[in-house]
């Protein structure tokens, strides 16, 4: 290295330079000081291209692993299908019955502006947040395809999560399971608010947590959460999920328990995101 | 000039593994940690400086895309290259008991970080939860990867070594 010779700074120096960014950007960005928006698009539109093929690469790996299968284990399989349908035949005709009662409900609370009436973008997810702490994602849509901050993101289940971050041609989403999601729903029947929260130490069993639940009437397990009207960032009436357990905080007046998501987290792939965005007149956050 | 892009290609292939194809077969929910892993890798067979600028550029990355706070992992990763540094005088052939050691020992010193930083701030304080539930799997699996590319990366490494030296001899370089 006979170029760097001239000048070139000894280890600790260049250990000290390095630490002074490293914190001069972490105090930036807590204070919100200065947007690092251009590098992070900059740094998304280089590697997009990348990780659109591996993911590619990896479904037909996955198709092929599932071709691979032996026979007996698809006899067996199909047995179980088979089974299934019937089960799930009788779950048509619950679910009948659950759309009328879901029509005169939404009726009931206002619920009038179903949310398939959005317009959407479909996107697929093509990287997930290298971390085991947080659950954010990428999705292969930005700003260039209507895509922008603070958009709603549902697949057919329910709600799946928020954007957080767009690019051009990429964009990024907290889903409703990470540790620092937030969303603020309510009862389906009985209109109760409540702060639905991602908690790690619950994703394991697949669950979010929800508290706050200042309400006299009896919530019970199976009772449907979805988002609230109150909501600041959420379009209202997306399915969040059922209540799982509920107890009674130690001050007698408010609920907490947990929730089973609509949405299969695992094993996402296409998401929608509603470009319409909730109007709220006032400021965020 | 090589050695750096190689390296480059390294650190890039390293993210792409861990961000979109091992969330794709991943057990237990868990990704390794294979960019920690690299860079640490690298600080112990190239000692101090090139861990350091190594570390600093793999955090960099990922809080350029996945960072709630810009600036976080670079320093951490930075630091954890720097520490590994110092065993640069141990490093000599293809032992991979002590990069082992260290990837896990790295990897919990990081997972500790990032849960002060990220989660006891915000008051979660079940650490025995997060232990067992992301910090060990995360450890035991990341050096299981070290165990699987260690002696790919060593290879690496030597062959930028050879091409190093042969650069300073010959004349035209």
């Amino acid at each position: 290295m006979r170029k760097r010779n001239r000048f070139r700074l000894k280890n600790n120096q260049l250990l000290a330079v390095l630490t002074f960014f490293c914190i001069a950007a972490i105090v930036l960005t807590l204070t919100e000081r200065v947007t690092f928006d251009p590098i992070k698009n900059g740094a998304g539109s280089i590697l997009r291209p990348f990780q659109t093929g591996i993911n590619r690469l990896g479904t037909i790996l996955t198709d092929t692993r599932e071709t691979a299968r032996n026979k007996e284990e698809l006899i067996a399989e199909n047995e179980e299908l088979l089974q299934q349908i019937e089960e799930l035949k009788e779950q048509v005709t619950l679910k009948e019955e659950d759309e009328q009662e879901l029509e005169r409900l939404r009726e009931l609370y206002d619920l009038d502006q179903n949310y398939s009436e959005y317009t959407k973008v479909a996107a697929q997810v093509i990287s997930k947040d290298p971390s085991n702490w947080f659950d954010s994602f990428i999705i292969n849509r930005g700003t260039e395809d209507g895509v922008d901050v603070n958009m709603n993101v549902i697949t057919s289940g329910g709600l799946v999560g928020i954007v957080i971050e767009a690019g051009s041609h990429w964009a990024s989403v907290r889903s409703v399971i990470d540790d620092n999601s937030n969303v603020s729903g309510m009862t389906m029947s009985t209109a109760d608010n409540c702060i639905v929260s991602g908690d790690l130490t619950l994703k394991d069993d697949g669950k979010l947590s929800f508290s706050q639940m200042n309400t006299e009437n009896e919530i019970r397990s199976g009772e449907k959460i979805i988002t609230s009207n109150i909501s600041d960032k959420y379009l209202p009436g997306i399915l969040i999920g059922t209540i799982d357990e509920v107890t009674e905080d130690s001050n007698h007046l408010t609920k907490t328990g947990t929730i089973i998501p609509a949405v299969d987290f695992r094993h996402i792939q296409e998401v929608l995101v509603i470009t319409t965005q909730k109007e709220t007149g006032g400021g965020e956050d | 000039m090589l050695t750096a892009f190689v390296t480059v290609l390294v650190v890039l292939a390293a993210f792409l593994l861990q961000s979109s194809v091992f969330p794709a077969i991943t057990l237990l929910d868990i990704t390794p940690n294979v960019l920690l892993m690299v860079t640490v890798c690298f600080g112990f067979m190239r000692g101090k400086r090139f861990g350091m600028l190594l570390g600093f550029f793999c955090g960099l990355l990922i809080d350029a895309f996945f960072g709630p706070i810009l600036g976080f992992n670079a320093f951490v990763y930075m630091l954890i290259g720097y520490c590994n540094g110092y065993f640069y005088k141990v490093f000599f052939d293809e032992e991979i008991k002590v990069p082992m050691l260290l990837v896990a020992v790295s990897d919990l010193i990081y997972s500790i970080l990032f849960y002060i930083a990220q989660f006891a701030i915000r008051m979660r304080f079940a650490f025995s939860e997060y232990l067992l539930r992301v910090i060990l799997p995360e450890c035991i699996y990341t050096v299981v990867l070290t165990l699987l590319l260690y002696r790919l990366l060593y290879r690496i490494d030597k062959l930028l070594y050879d091409n190093e030296l042969e650069g300073q001899k010959s004349p035209w370089l």
